[in-house]
């Protein structure tokens, strides 16, 4: 098994402690700030606690020499992400204690579930044959250089994977569309503006041109 | 104990995951709790796919937690979309009235 390429930049000398510490340190806030977003009684907290576990993440990301990602990573979901979840948690008036009630019904059964699915994961990460075999023998076009990591990013995303940039632009223009057709409503008694009409208005139809009598006044 | 293998990592993601899992089980009422699940599960699903690609040195891997986190947020938009109108519609997020398809 090779080491991630970042210990050689970081630590030429192969001195573990800090990257160890730091991976501990990360991850441990990681997963208790995520235990909170499932547990916590107000869901603005909930959300508090995803954005703490996100910036956690984005830190693991860049022990692992993802840097462009832990950036994206923050202003993707601490940025837009995050801030949209808290705008819908404030904007609805719920009663948040009310949704809490059940909660503790399946605990027992969801607990005992997440035990074995865990199990079962952590049985496949830690057998032997995954630290023997090579993991990626047909991938052979992108490898990491010296560059920075986004420049090797942006060495292969624009190239051998363009049309999947292209695609996950579209998919990001089908969700705006989405969302606006979802939100967009028609109420009565509002005045919109006709463009068409507005614009195609001409001095014949529209402008009416009257005598008014001094002292008199007329009818609009 | 001091150096920090593929298996951590990917026993971290798993962690997640079942974080992610636990919390769509538990808040059947909060619509809400479990869209942040999913967004749980989609981290752990990168954290994986980060850490393959930089233990093997391959960069695919870094590409494609690229394509989660834009399906993620597409998710997030439209799911936080739907619950408005939702909301809207029903006067509550409660997951257990979702049964105007039943018919």
């Amino acid at each position: 098994m090779k080491s991630p390429r970042i210990y050689n930049r970081i630590h030429p000398t192969g001195n573990m402690f800090l990257y160890s510490f730091s991976f501990y340190l990360f991850s441990t806030i990681a997963v208790l700030s995520a235990l909170m977003v499932i547990s916590a009684k107000n869901s603005v907290h909930s959300v508090l606690f995803l954005i703490l576990s996100f910036v956690n993440s984005s830190a693991l990301f860049v022990l692992l020499g993802a840097e462009f990602l832990a950036m994206i990573l923050v202003v993707v979901y601490v940025g837009a992400v995050a801030v949209l979840f808290l705008f819908v948690v404030m904007m609805l008036d719920i009663n948040f204690i009310k949704l809490r009630e059940g909660f503790l019904q399946y605990l027992p059964f969801g607990v005992l579930l997440g035990a074995v699915l865990l199990l079962e994961l952590s049985m496949i990460f830690f057998s032997n044959r995954l630290s023997k075999v090579t993991l990626v023998e047909f991938s052979t076009k992108p490898i990491f250089s010296d560059f920075e990591n986004t420049k090797d990013l942006g060495n292969v995303l624009y190239t051998e994977y363009f049309y999947l940039f292209q695609l996950s632009g579209l998919i990001l223009l089908v969700a705006m569309i989405g969302s606006i057709v979802l939100t967009l409503r028609d109420r009565s008694g509002v005045k919109k503006q006709i463009i068409y009409d507005q614009v195609n208005v001409d001095t014949v139809n529209y402008i009416e041109k009257k005598k008014v009598k001094l002292r008199e006044g007329t009818n609009v | 104990m001091f150096s920090i293998s593929l298996q951590h990592f990917l026993f971290l993601g798993a962690i997640l995951f079942t974080i992610g899992i636990l919390g769509i089980f538990l808040n059947k009422k909060n619509v809400i709790i479990i869209l942040m699940s999913i967004e749980i599960i989609l981290l752990a699903v990168n954290i994986n796919f980060i850490a393959f690609s930089s233990f093997s040195g391959d960069l695919s891997g870094q590409i494609f937690a690229m394509l989660t986190l834009t399906v993620a947020a597409a998710e997030a938009a439209i799911g936080l979309a739907i619950l408005v109108v939702f909301f809207r519609n029903l006067g509550s997020i409660s997951v257990e009235k979702i049964s105007n398809l039943k018919g």
